[in-house]
C-alpha cells in the first residue's frame, strides 16, 4: 500500500468515524444539558420570536451599520478566505470527483487555472489573518492553542494542495499521499476545536435572536 | 490587579470570616457547574474568537484595552466548561489540557466582571456568531460571587437589601423618606394599601439623590386616577443581589416585591426610572421563581405610554430647544422598551435629536450593573462617560433626557468630574411637569 492509498483508505476511514462520531457527540452533548424555560411574560409572540430566530440566522452575516467602521478589516478578511475556501474546495475538478466518489453526484467545476489562483490568494489570505492574530491586541490576548492549530490544519491542506497541484517539493504521488493526509487530519481535529463554528453558527444565532425578539429587543 | 484592591468575602451562607484559596475555587466551581446549560454550552461552543465584541464595548472603545474584550471576561467561566460540562471535559481534565481555574484568576476577573462590565449587552449585537455575550458575563458573576469575590459595595448593599429590604441604613427608613418627600412636593403618596391594580416601587437613588422623580411618579399616577399603592415591605426596585452576582439573594430580593404584590392583588407592578431594576423584574423573576408571575411588570415609560394611546394621558407641549434623549440599555437594548419613551416625548412635542448611536445601539452611560456603586471604578467610569458626553455634545442639545435614575447619577457623576455643561434630566420628571390640566 503506498502513500495514497493509505491516505485515502485506512486513514480516511478513520478520520471519517472520527470526525462523524465527534462531531455528532459535541452536538449532542450541548442537547443533553438542562434547559431553561422561560417563565416571563413574552412581548412579542413565539411566532414573530421564530421568525425573529430565523432573521438572525441571515442579519448577523453582516454587521450593523453602527458597527462596520470598527469591523471592517476582520469581516473583509473574513468573508474573503472563506468564500476562497468555499471554492477552492468544493469547485475544483479533482475535489469533485473526490467527494462525488462517496456521495454518487456532480456538479460543475471551474477551470483550474482559476481555482489555483483563487487557492494563492486564499493562501496570501490565510497569513494576513495569522498576521492578524498576532499583531492585533486583542486578538493576540484572545488566542489559545485551538485558534493556532486551526490554522495550521487548514493552512497545511491549503499550502499542499498548491504543491500538488504544482508538481513541487516532492514527486506527485508522495505530495498527493500528503495532501490527503492533511485532509484527514482536518477532519480528525475538526471536532475537537474551533472548525465546530460551522455547526454552531446559526443554532446560536437563531436561539439567540429568538430570544432577544421575545423580549422586542433588537437583534 | 493587585491583591489590595481585592475585597475578599466571608461564607455565603454562615457570614463567617474571608473564604481561604481552595473555598474560593470551589465556591465558583460550585456556581459555574450549576450555570451551565445547554444555552450557555452553545454560547460558549460557539465563540471563534474574532474578537469583534470588543468594537461594541464601550469600556474597549475608551480605552483601547484588549483586556475588556467582553468574551475574555467569560474566560474562567468558559474554562470550567471545558473540564467539566463540555464535550470532551474528560480529556480536559486527565491530560490538564485546560487547567483548573485560580484563586488568582477569579481575582484577576473580579475587576474584568464587576468594574469593566455594565451587562448592556451592546457585545451581543455584534457577535457575527450570535452569542449574547452579556448573558454570559452575568452567569459568570454568579462564579465571582460564590468565590466571595463580589466587590464589596455590590455585596454589602446586596446582604443588606436581603435581610431589610432596602440596601444601605438610612437616617429614617425609606418608607418615613417617601412620605416627607410627599410633603415636601405636596404630592399623596399612597402607601400600603391592602388592594391596590397598581403596585408602584422606586429606585433607591431616586430616594437619595432625585426626590422629584419620587414625587413626580406619584404625581402622574394621581393624575391618572390610578388605583395604586406603594408598599413599605417592597419599596426599593432594585436588586442588588443581580449586580453582584448573587443568584439567590437575587430570587430573594425579588420574591419580596412579589410577595407584596401578590398581597395587594396587584395586577401591575410598575418599575420606575431604573434599567436594570426592570431586567429583573421583567426578564428574571420568573425564570428565578420557576413559575410566572401573577401580573405585570411595566416600565413607568411603558405605562404612560400605555395611558397616552388609551387617551387617559394628555400632555402639554415641552418648549425645550433641542433635545437629546439617552436611551437606557437594560430598558432599550436588553428590555424591548424601545418605542415608549418617544412616543411620550412626542406628545410633549418633543422630537430628540438623536446621537450618533442610540435605541438599541446606544452607547452606555457606563454606570449601569452596579459599576456606578464600585468606588474604584471611577477612574475607568470617567473615560466612558466622556465618550457619551462628546456623542451628546455633537447633537447641540441644550436639553438632555434619559428614563433611568443610574444612568443620571452616572452622568451627574461625570458632569461634576468634567464640569460637563449639561443637567441631566427626567424624562418622568418631564412628563409630571407637563400634564394636561395636571
Amino acid at each position: 500500500m503506498d502513500l495514497v492509498d493509505f491516505a485515502r483508505g485506512p486513514a480516511l476511514k478513520v478520520a471519517f468515524v472520527i470526525f462523524f462520531i465527534g462531531v455528532v457527540w459535541r452536538l449532542v452533548n450541548v442537547l443533553l444539558l438542562r434547559h431553561k424555560r422561560n417563565l416571563s411574560e413574552p412581548r412579542r409572540s413565539v411566532g414573530a420570536s421564530v421568525w425573529g430566530g430565523l432573521k438572525a440566522m441571515g442579519s448577523r452575516s453582516w454587521p450593523h451599520p453602527e458597527f462596520i467602521k470598527r469591523t471592517i478589516t476582520g469581516e473583509a478578511l473574513g468573508y474573503s478566505y472563506h468564500i476562497g475556501l468555499f471554492i477552492v474546495i468544493l469547485l475544483f475538478a479533482p475535489h469533485i470527483i473526490f467527494f462525488g466518489s462517496f456521495i454518487g453526484m456532480r456538479w460543475p467545476a471551474l477551470p483550474n487555472g482559476l481555482v489555483t489562483i483563487f487557492a494563492v490568494i486564499t493562501v496570501t489570505l490565510f497569513v494576513a489573518v495569522l498576521f492578524r492574530r498576532l499583531a492585533h491586541p486583542v486578538l493576540r490576548r484572545l488566542s489559545n492553542f485551538d485558534d493556532f492549530f486551526s490554522w495550521f490544519v487548514v493552512a497545511l491542506l491549503l499550502v499542499t494542495g498548491l504543491m500538488a497541484t504544482a508538481h513541487v517539493g516532492a514527486p506527485y504521488p508522495t505530495i498527493l499521499g500528503l495532501h490527503i493526509l492533511s485532509f484527514d487530519l482536518l477532519l480528525i481535529w475538526y471536532p475537537f476545536g474551533k472548525l465546530m463554528h460551522a455547526f454552531y453558527i446559526f443554532p446560536t444565532r437563531a436561539v439567540d435572536g429568538y430570544l432577544l425578539t421575545r423580549k422586542g429587543a433588537p437583534s | 490587579m493587585n491583591r489590595s484592591s481585592v475585597e475578599f468575602h466571608a461564607n455565603l451562607a454562615t457570614g463567617e470570616a474571608a473564604l481561604g484559596e481552595q473555598q474560593r475555587v470551589a465556591g465558583a466551581m460550585r456556581a459555574f457547574t450549576r450555570e451551565i446549560g445547554a444555552l450557555s454550552a452553545l454560547r460558549l461552543e460557539s465563540c471563534v474568537h474574532c474578537g469583534m465584541c470588543a468594537d461594541a464595548c464601550h469600556f474597549y472603545i475608551a480605552t483601547e484595552d484588549p483586556q475588556y474584550t467582553p468574551v475574555l471576561k467569560v474566560e474562567p467561566f468558559k474554562q470550567a466548561f471545558k473540564r467539566e460540562a463540555g464535550a470532551f471535559a474528560p480529556f480536559f481534565r486527565w491530560f490538564a489540557l485546560k487547567p483548573q481555574v485560580t484563586a488568582d484568576e477569579l481575582e484577576r476577573w473580579q475587576h474584568l466582571l464587576f468594574d469593566s462590565c455594565n451587562m448592556c449587552g451592546r457585545c451581543s449585537l455584534i457577535c457575527p456568531m450570535g452569542i449574547d455575550v452579556a448573558e454570559l458575563i452575568e452567569q459568570a458573576r454568579r462564579g465571582l460571587f460564590e468565590a466571595g469575590l463580589a466587590p464589596k459595595e455590590l455585596y454589602e448593599k446586596a446582604a443588606h437589601q436581603r435581610r431589610t429590604g432596602q440596601p444601605e441604613d438610612s437616617s429614617e427608613p425609606y418608607r418615613d423618606r417617601l412620605l416627607a418627600i410627599g410633603r415636601q412636593f405636596k404630592v399623596e403618596m399612597p402607601i400600603d394599601k391592602p388592594q391596590a391594580e397598581v403596585m408602584l416601587t422606586v429606585p433607591r437613588t431616586d430616594i437619595e439623590h432625585y426626590p422629584a422623580a419620587v414625587a413626580a411618579l406619584a404625581r402622574v399616577m394621581a393624575h391618572l386616577k390610578a388605583d395604586c399603592t406603594f408598599r413599605s415591605d417592597g419599596l426599593i426596585a432594585e436588586n442588588y443581589g443581580y449586580y453582584a452576582g448573587g443568584r439567590a439573594w437575587q430570587r430573594e430580593i425579588s420574591l419580596r416585591l412579589i410577595e407584596q404584590a401578590r398581597a395587594c392583588k396587584a395586577k401591575v407592578l410598575i418599575v420606575p426610572e431604573c434599567g436594570h431594576a426592570y431586567s429583573a423584574l421583567r426578564w428574571e423573576a420568573a425564570e428565578l421563581i420557576g413559575k410566572p408571575l401573577p401580573f405585570k411588570v411595566r416600565h413607568i415609560t411603558e405605562y404612560l405610554a400605555e395611558a397616552l394611546d388609551g387617551g387617559r394621558l394628555k400632555l402639554r407641549s415641552a418648549d425645550l430647544g433641542v433635545t437629546a434623549f439617552h436611551d437606557p440599555c437594560q430598558l432599550v437594548r436588553k428590555g424591548g422598551v424601545t418605542s415608549a419613551p418617544r412616543r411620550l416625548l412626542h406628545a410633549m412635542g418633543i422630537e430628540p435629536r438623536e446621537t450618533t448611536r442610540h435605541i438599541g445601539f446606544n452607547v452606555c452611560c457606563g454606570g449601569g450593573g452596579g459599576v456606578l456603586d464600585i468606588e474604584r471604578a471611577a477612574p475607568l467610569r470617567h473615560r466612558v462617560v466622556e465618550e457619551k458626553f462628546h456623542e451628546i455634545d455633537a447633537t447641540g442639545a441644550r436639553t438632555f433626557l434619559t428614563s433611568c435614575s443610574d444612568c443620571r447619577r452616572t452622568f451627574d457623576d461625570g458632569k461634576q468630574h468634567f464640569n460637563w455643561q449639561q443637567t441631566p434630566r427626567s424624562l418622568l420628571e418631564l412628563v409630571a411637569e407637563h400634564l394636561q390640566g395636571g
